[in-house]
């Protein structure tokens, strides 16, 4: 049984152009631990989604991961603003992006259910005031 | 894992064994053993990179002298679109083309009249419903193997059409059988190329079984000789290539030609294509229907067996292509069918740490501690251009932890310290 991996990445409030380093980093090791590339690309996807939220609107945030050969599970915690009304976050178009985070494209409303769409298994916790935790997986022989 | 060739060669004794290259390479194929490069032939790709940075030459391509024509019984030279682009004040391609048979060569067919007619069957390709986008181009090489080996879920995004020069030589090896009544064997067809990589897929051709290409002759040979003749062969009307077909000479020249879209994106330079595919995979691009890639700065003008400096080449290249039809050849219908690639283009893994997830994740955790131990100055003193690198293939088998030249310094120093002998001064004990 292969020991599972742990990654741990930071990702910070203010500098908006680093999101995606994480599953740019993230991608790259899939890839040399040879999982397929479908999951790699899927969780890619999933985790850049959730690098922009962090950015955008949580003012930062922790992504850790944990890999085994059958799982890629993420997980993105930040003590950020928090999400009243989840049920309408997960909505696809819904955003409360602001105007210049638009303006690059972004803020389409299409994270969280990207999110949800991309991974295997998905849950999400928000205290308003507090932050949101988010919880996915992608499994390989998905 | 079958034979290799690559175009692109170590000279072993101009090797100076600097870190030049391995720092440039886009793969991480070289390593410098022994005080000499080595290519890893499993990663190499044939972007050419190494052979533009090392200062010593030692880096080169392979390719075939001009007098391979006479091997053949009847020749035909298939001009790259970029061979136009070398030349100054030309304003008529049918001057160098008539030079071009002045070399010796039976018959000129030009791969921009190809090419033409693969940006037709592009865009009949692109038109069908259930193609995935954005469609890749596959006319690169370098390209083509670099997704292989490091982009495994743009697959089959890949444009799955033979490169114009493959169809130019079908075309003119088939014309030149009915006119000469020789077997196609005794007919040779040879590329006038801007690039090493195509030398590559002529002798190891992805996508389909075999090349009908017989030779690959660099514009950067046959140059010197054009100039001269230029001046001296009678000019014969041979040009049968429009706007479109020379405008694949230089990056975005392949997607501008599809004029069916205006959703392209074309990108060059490994480096720019590296990001790109990157963003591609995953899905940070938005809505595109194309995307072209060339591995080479400014397109197939950048290739490192050209002469002039690629800019300058676009500039030759876009006056040259002011007042011709804006297409001269037209593929018949259903035709597009004989353009496909007759074989599947498969990933090759050659990034993996290991052979299976145990032995990759347990090789992984390994060079994790290794790293750790490692200096991350990656000065490339050890022959890897990284200490991640000298890390992986310390796991590998391929190398040991003491070719870390730093670690090895603290360690001496250390020795020294504990025989009570100053390092700054060795003569003296302390």
């Amino acid at each position: 049984m292969a020991e599972p991996i742990r990654l741990d990445y930071v990702v910070p409030g203010d500098d908006f152009t680093r999101a995606g380093e994480a599953s740019a980093d993230l991608k790259s090791r899939l890839k040399s631990l040879g999982f397929p590339p479908a999951a790699i690309r899927r969780a890619a996807i999933a985790l850049y989604e959730g690098e922009i939220n962090l950015a955008i609107h949580a003012g930062g945030g922790r992504i850790t991961v944990a890999l085994t050969p059958e799982r890629i599970e993420m997980a993105l915690d930040d003590e950020g603003p928090g999400i009243p009304d989840i049920a309408l976050a997960m909505s696809e178009g819904y955003s409360t992006a602001p105007d210049e985070v638009r303006s690059l494209g972004f803020g389409a409303g299409m994270g969280l259910p990207n999110m949800k769409k991309y991974t295997d298994e998905f849950s999400i916790a928000s205290t308003v005031g507090e932050g949101t935790h988010i919880r996915m997986a992608v499994l390989t022989a998905g | 894992m079958g034979e290799f060739f690559h175009s692109v060669t170590l000279d072993r004794e101009l090797c100076m064994g600097c870190t030049n290259c391995i720092k440039r390479c886009p793969t991480g194929a070289i390593r410098v053993r022994d005080g000499k490069a080595a290519i890893n032939p499993e990663r190499c790709i044939d972007c050419g990179e190494c052979i533009r940075i090392c200062p010593h030459h030692a880096k080169k391509a392979i390719y075939d002298p001009l007098e391979v024509i006479e091997r053949f019984e009847y020749t035909v030279a298939l001009p790259a679109p970029a061979l136009c682009a070398q030349f100054n004040n030309l304003e008529d391609p049918d001057l160098m083309l008539s030079a071009l048979r002045g070399l010796g060569f039976d018959e000129v067919y030009e791969v921009a009249s190809a090419a033409e007619l693969v940006s037709e069957a592009t865009r009949r390709y692109l038109a069908r419903p259930d193609v995935a986008k954005p469609v890749i181009s596959s006319a690169c090489p370098a390209v083509l193997r670099l997704i292989r080996v490091r982009f495994p879920g743009l697959l089959d995004h890949l444009l799955p059409l033979i490169a114009p020069v493959e169809l130019a030589a079908r075309i003119a090896k088939r014309r030149a059988a009915q006119r000469t009544g020789l077997a196609p064997e005794q007919i040779g067809a040879v590329f006038i190329s801007p690039c090493p990589a195509k030398v590559t897929a002529m002798r190891m051709p992805l996508g389909n079984e075999r090349s009908a290409l017989d030779a690959v002759v660099a514009i950067k040979e046959v140059y010197p000789r054009l100039l001269g003749l230029m001046k001296t062969a009678p000019v014969e009307p041979l040009s049968t290539t429009g706007r479109i077909g020379l405008g694949w000479g230089e990056s975005g020249g392949e997607a501008a030609g599809l004029i069916s879209t205006e959703r392209y994106l074309a990108a060059d330079g490994i480096e720019n294509v590296i990001r790109v595919l990157e963003d591609l995979e995953d899905e940070k691009l938005g809505e595109l229907d194309f995307v072209e890639l060339n591995a080479c700065s400014g397109g197939c003008v950048g290739g490192v067996l050209t002469v002039e400096n690629p800019y300058i080449a676009r500039v030759k290249l876009k006056l040259l292509r002011r007042y011709l039809p804006v297409s001269r050849n037209h593929l018949p219908e259903q035709a597009e069918e004989r353009l496909r690639w007759d074989a599947g283009m498969e990933y090759q893994p050659v990034l993996e740490l290991g052979s299976d997830a145990s032995e990759s994740f347990a090789r992984y955790s390994e060079m994790q501690r290794i790293l750790a131990a490692l200096p991350g100055l990656d000065c490339g003193g050890c022959g890897a251009p990284s200490c991640k690198a000298l890390a992986e293939d310390v796991v590998r088998g391929e190398a040991a932890v003491e070719d870390c030249v730093v670690l090895i310094r603290e360690r001496m120093e250390a020795v020294l310290r504990a025989l009570r002998i100053d390092p700054g001064d060795p003569h003296r004990t302390r």
